[in-house]
Parts: C-alpha cells; structure tokens; sequence
C-alpha cells in the first residue's frame, strides 16, 4: 500500500458516459494485482472530500489506469481533468483475484458495466484463456470488447435492448455454457450486485467455484472505519468483513446476500 | 519549541492525535505513516464482548463531510488484546482506549480489564455515541447517568481518564463539570452530530440505521463553540476535535481552550493530515514566536 501524488497521462471518453484514465505511477503499477483497487482523490472536488475506489484496469509500465463511469460529483469533475493535472492515490489495495493458473480451471469471466475494467486485468495476468461474458443495458455499455479478443478470449456480448450481440442479460449465454459442461471450470465476476448475486446463484446450481468483486460504499479503503462490511459465513455463523481488506473478491459460498436474524 | 502538553498524569509528545474510530486499531496506517510521530493513538470504540455492527449502508457522503453508523462494530476486549495489542504496544506513542459498555457496571469491567493490561495510555469513556440504540449516548445526555459512569471507572482504574462528551445537549457546560467533578482527567469535544440524509429519487434514508454521526469540516464551527464553553467551565484538559484538516483548524481549537486535538474524518481522505498538522503548527508558532504550544491554549481574544 502506497499514497502517491500522481500525473494525469490521459483522460479520455471511450463510448458515451466511460472514460479511461492513465496515470503515470510506477510503484503502484509495478504492485497491482488483478481485482486490486485504487483509493482516488480529486483533490479539483470543494465540498465532497472522499475519496473514490476504482479497480486497477491496466498495470503497463510506469503507468496504472482505470476505467470508470460518470454517475456523481466525484467522478465528473474527474472527466473533466486533463493530462499534467494531478490527483492522489492509494493503493494497490484490497484481495484481488486468485489469477487461474496454465492447465488449471478454465476461467469465465462475467463482467456487467465498469466490472469489465477488473476482468480485463485479470484476462490479461491470466495464462490460462477462457471466456469471457460481457453485458451491458446498451451498445454503449459495452467496452473492452476488441481488446479482450486481442488477448485470444472468446468474447460473448449481451445488451439488454438487443443493440449489440445477444439479446438479453449476461447471465443468460453463461448459463447456456454451463450447460454445455460445468466440469473444470471457474466463474469470474465483476458488476451491479444484481448480476454477482445471480452469478452466485448460477454458481450454486452448477457446483462451480465463483470469485465474485463486491461493490461497496468506502470511506477509508484501507480498513479502518468499518463502514464497507458484508455478510460473511464463518465457521461459527457470520460476520461482517471489509469490502476494502478482506475483500474486494469473495468467494461467492461465503456471501450472505442477506444479514442473518 | 515545547510542543508537549499533559493529560493528566499522561504526557503527549505533541498536542495532535486522532479520533477514535478514524484510524481503526492503528496498524493499518502502519504502511503509509510513522505513528510515532504522532501525540497518541486512538483506537476504535471496545466494550466487553464482540460486536457485529449496524447493516450497510453505513455511510453517506454529505456537504464537507459525511455520515456514519458503524454501530460500533469490534472485536471486544480479549479480541482486541489478542489481535492488536500486540502490535500497539510496541509504539513508542501512548494509546488510548476508547471504551463502551450498556451498563455502568461494563465500563468498570472493561476499565478494570484495561487496567491489568499495563502499558494503555489512557482511557477513553465514550458516552456519545448516537448510533447504538442501548449506551453510549444515553450516559452523555443525562449529567447524573454520566457522573455515575465516570464515578464508576475511577474506581476501576488509576488510568488517566478522559471523558467523550456528546455535542447533543442544551448546555455542555454541567456535563463537563459532572466529568470533572468525578475525577475524569480531561474531555474530548465532540463526537458526531446526530443527524440523517435522504435519497429523493428513491425516498428512502441514505444509512440503514436511518440517522447517523455528522463528521467533518462542516461541524468544525459547532465544535469550537462547545470547547470554548467547556474551557469556561472546567479546569481540566480538553482534546479538541471535529472537522480538523489543516494546522490551522487545530490552532483554532487550541485557542478556544482546547489542549490537544484529534484528527478524525479527514485521515479518511487524507492519510496525511496528522504529520501536515503537526509540521503546520511548528510553522505557525514559529512565525507567531510561540515558544511554548500551551501558550495558545484559551488565547483566543473575546472583548468583555
Ligand atoms: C472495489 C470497487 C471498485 C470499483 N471499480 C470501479 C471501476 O473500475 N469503474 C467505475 O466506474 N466505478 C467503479 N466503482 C464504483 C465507483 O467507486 C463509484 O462509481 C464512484 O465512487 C462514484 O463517485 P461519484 O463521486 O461520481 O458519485 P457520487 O454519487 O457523487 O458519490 C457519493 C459517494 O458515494 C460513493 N459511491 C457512489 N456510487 C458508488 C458505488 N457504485 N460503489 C462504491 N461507492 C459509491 C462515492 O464513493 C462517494 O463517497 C468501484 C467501486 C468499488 C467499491
Ligand atoms: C466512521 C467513524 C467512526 C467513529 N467511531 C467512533 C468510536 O468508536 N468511538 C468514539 O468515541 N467516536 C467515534 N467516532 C467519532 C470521532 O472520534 C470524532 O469524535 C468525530 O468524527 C469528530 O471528528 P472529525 O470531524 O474530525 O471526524 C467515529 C467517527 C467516524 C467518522
Ligand atoms: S472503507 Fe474503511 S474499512 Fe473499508
């Protein structure tokens, strides 16, 4: 874990509300492991102090990028920043992906919205290829596409308006290759926690292993305020675990989708 | 340049610490900061036994601050000495203990518990806190409950004593003195603000806990105001805190009357706030030709 003082290299739309930044941060870069996150602080915001968590999408070089979209404050003055302007990360931080290992389980990867960013680190670290099932509410949702067909992926687009690839939500193609045999291999996921839940359920049904990204609210990121926590079985019932320490990643057995009575 | 002030029988290094549940149990930040370097260690809130905490979402972001009901999530006294004390007491830094209970008999317990440890610095009682629905701020909002607590852990333990007053009362001035009059060896102005935000597209409150602590610069004027009341009203040392981000915040509470200060809030989104502070103050007295950091405590100039 490092606190850095950071460049924009760039900052660029790439559909509609997604945006890619790259900053050079080479001791971060150098650290990043796949599902591992960044604690952002834009420091141009006045009133809104937090800082914002991002997964670590590219680790090249001395730089370390993101991909993220504009929903808030934070994130659009973020889209209006420019290269040379500077922000101050945290990171690498969290438990990232167990990244699958050549000859092992074939992974598949389930990534909804800016959950592609994770998964495409983690396609990208990993030697063993598989598939990789991305969804999105239209066209625009869907990114990284090219470039996981680059690193040799199978690539299986839904859009839930029917713009772009399949017709549908991205649960409904890896269901059908589950079906087509389950055995060897491993579930991926990063998105809404509609789809990680569904995914875990998918994973249930099937008796396949699941690593799922939860997505929580943070304050601090490095573990600290306990403001991040799930629901998590343990030997003797559950308790609440960090999203930014214990996690991002789950393992989707142990999830509790709901605090126990 | 004497940067040292005293709690009681507890002597800080310097005036800057910071404040209970902003820091976890110190080890975290271990990476990324020298925490001896700083006055203290404050760690989180721990009553007798574990606590789960309140569902998600804890938090909101608001105005120049934020929101939280944790519900005091922890890991309870042998947890914690167990899991942390190792580490904390190899600082070279006192660390406080803030503590909890239901009862003013579980204060005494965990007091006297502390007590046997050997090596705490001192105790913090929190009687302030509004996200739990049985303690905490029901001993800070009633003067006779939280006489009785601190009464209690006097007893217990021959620790300093500093006691977390709640800023949720008409007048914090017979609070303070009821805390001193039990023989608590300071104050510490102010936990949270009891407070709520709502989301308006879906109608329904931003916490799970429906209404939550308001934390950061936006309290900072509220709080100065109760130090400066307090100050007034009490003889003892006073640990001043609520929305510091910058040397100048804390010089502003040490001339309220404060005699330390603690940074909450602000090491969420900036790890780096204790050491700036502290280097902040150095400058600022230097340039004030301040020799001694008790010389500001109180000196602030109010006309009769
Ligand atoms: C581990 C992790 C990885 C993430 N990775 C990415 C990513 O790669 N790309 C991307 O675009 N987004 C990602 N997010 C979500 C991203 O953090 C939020 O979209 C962002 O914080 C919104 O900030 P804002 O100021 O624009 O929104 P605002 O609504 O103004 O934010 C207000 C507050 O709510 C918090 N918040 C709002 N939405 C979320 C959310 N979905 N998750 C967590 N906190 C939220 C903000 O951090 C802030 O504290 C990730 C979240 C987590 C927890
Ligand atoms: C996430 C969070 C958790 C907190 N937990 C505790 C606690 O366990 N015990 C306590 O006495 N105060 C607790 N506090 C209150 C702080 O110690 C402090 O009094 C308050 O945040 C005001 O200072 P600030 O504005 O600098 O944050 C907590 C505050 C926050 C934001
Ligand atoms: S964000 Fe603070 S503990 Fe996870």
């Amino acid at each position: 874990m490092l606190e850095r003082t950071v460049q924009i290299v760039s900052n660029e739309r790439d559909t509609d509300q997604y945006f890619r930044l790259v900053m050079r941060a080479p001791e971060l870069a150098m650290a990043a492991q796949p599902g591992q996150f960044v604690h952002l602080r834009v420091m141009a915001m006045k009133d809104a102090l937090l800082r914002r968590p991002f997964s670590i999408y590219q680790a090249r070089g001395e730089n370390l990028s993101v991909l993220y979209k504009t929903v808030g404050k934070g994130t659009d003055v973020l889209a209006r920043m420019g290269p040379g302007e500077e922000l101050s990360l945290i990171g690498p931080l969290g438990h990232g992906f167990t990244v699958p290992k050549a000859g092992g389980e074939t992974p598949l990867l389930v990534a909804g919205g800016y959950g592609m960013a994770a998964m495409y680190m983690l396609a990208e670290r990993s030697p063993q290829k598989g598939v990789v099932f991305v969804g999105g509410r239209r066209r625009v949702d869907i990114l990284c596409e090219d470039e996981f067909r680059k690193l040799g992926w199978d690539v299986r687009v839904t859009t839930e308006d029917g713009s772009y690839g399949e017709k549908g939500i991205v649960t409904q193609p890896l269901i059908a290759e589950l079906r087509r045999g389950a055995a060897g291999r491993k579930l991926f996921a990063c998105g809404p926690t509609a789809m990680l839940k569904a995914v875990a359920k998918i994973a249930e049904e099937f008796k396949v292993p699941a690593e799922l990204s939860m997505d929580e609210h943070m304050c601090c990121g490095v573990g600290v305020c306990l403001t991040c926590v799930i629901p998590v079985k343990t030997a003797d019932g559950w308790e609440y675990q960090r999203t930014c320490t214990e996690g991002p990643v789950f393992d989707s057995r142990e999830v509790l989708w709901e605090v126990p009575k | 340049m004497n940067l040292s002030v005293k709690l009681g029988s507890l002597t800080l290094q310097n005036p800057v610490m910071v404040a209970s549940g902003t820091f976890g149990y110190g080890v975290e930040y271990a990476q990324l900061l020298d925490l001896n370097q700083f006055g203290a260690v404050v760690v989180k809130g721990i009553r007798l036994g574990p606590v789960r905490g309140n569902p998600t979402p804890r938090t909101a972001e608001v105005a120049s601050g934020m929101l939280n009901a944790i519900g005091l999530q922890g890991p309870g006294v042998d947890g914690f000495i167990k899991k942390y004390w190792p580490f904390l007491s190899t600082l070279k830094v006192p660390t406080i203990i803030n503590i909890w209970g239901t009862t003013v008999e579980e204060y005494a317990e965990v007091a006297r518990r502390f007590d046997a440890l050997g090596g705490v610095g001192a105790l913090e009682l929190n009687v302030s806190c509004p996200n739990i629905k049985e303690g905490g701020a029901q001993f800070g909002t009633d003067a006779k409950l939280l006489a009785g607590v601190v009464r209690a852990c006097r007893k217990a333990t021959k620790l300093p004593l500093i006691t977390k007053l709640s800023p949720n009362v008409t007048s914090i001035a017979p609070y303070a003195q009821a805390a001193e009059a039990e023989g608590s060896d300071a104050l510490a102005i102010t936990n949270s603000y009891p407070a709520m935000a709502i989301d308006t597209e879906t109608r329904r409150p931003k916490l799970a806990n429906v209404t939550g602590g308001l934390t950061g610069p936006c309290i900072k004027p509220i709080a100065i105001k109760l130090v400066w009341e307090a100050a007034k009203a009490v003889k003892i040392p006073i640990i001043g805190m609520g929305g510091i981000q910058s040397a100048a915040d804390a010089v502003e509470f040490l001339m309220a009357g404060a005699t330390a200060v603690a940074v909450g809030t602000a090491n969420f989104y900036e790890p780096q706030t204790v050491p700036q502070v502290i280097a902040g103050l150095r400058e600022f007295m230097a340039r004030h030709n301040i020799a001694d950091v008790r010389e500001l405590v109180g000196s602030v100039k109010v006309a009769k």
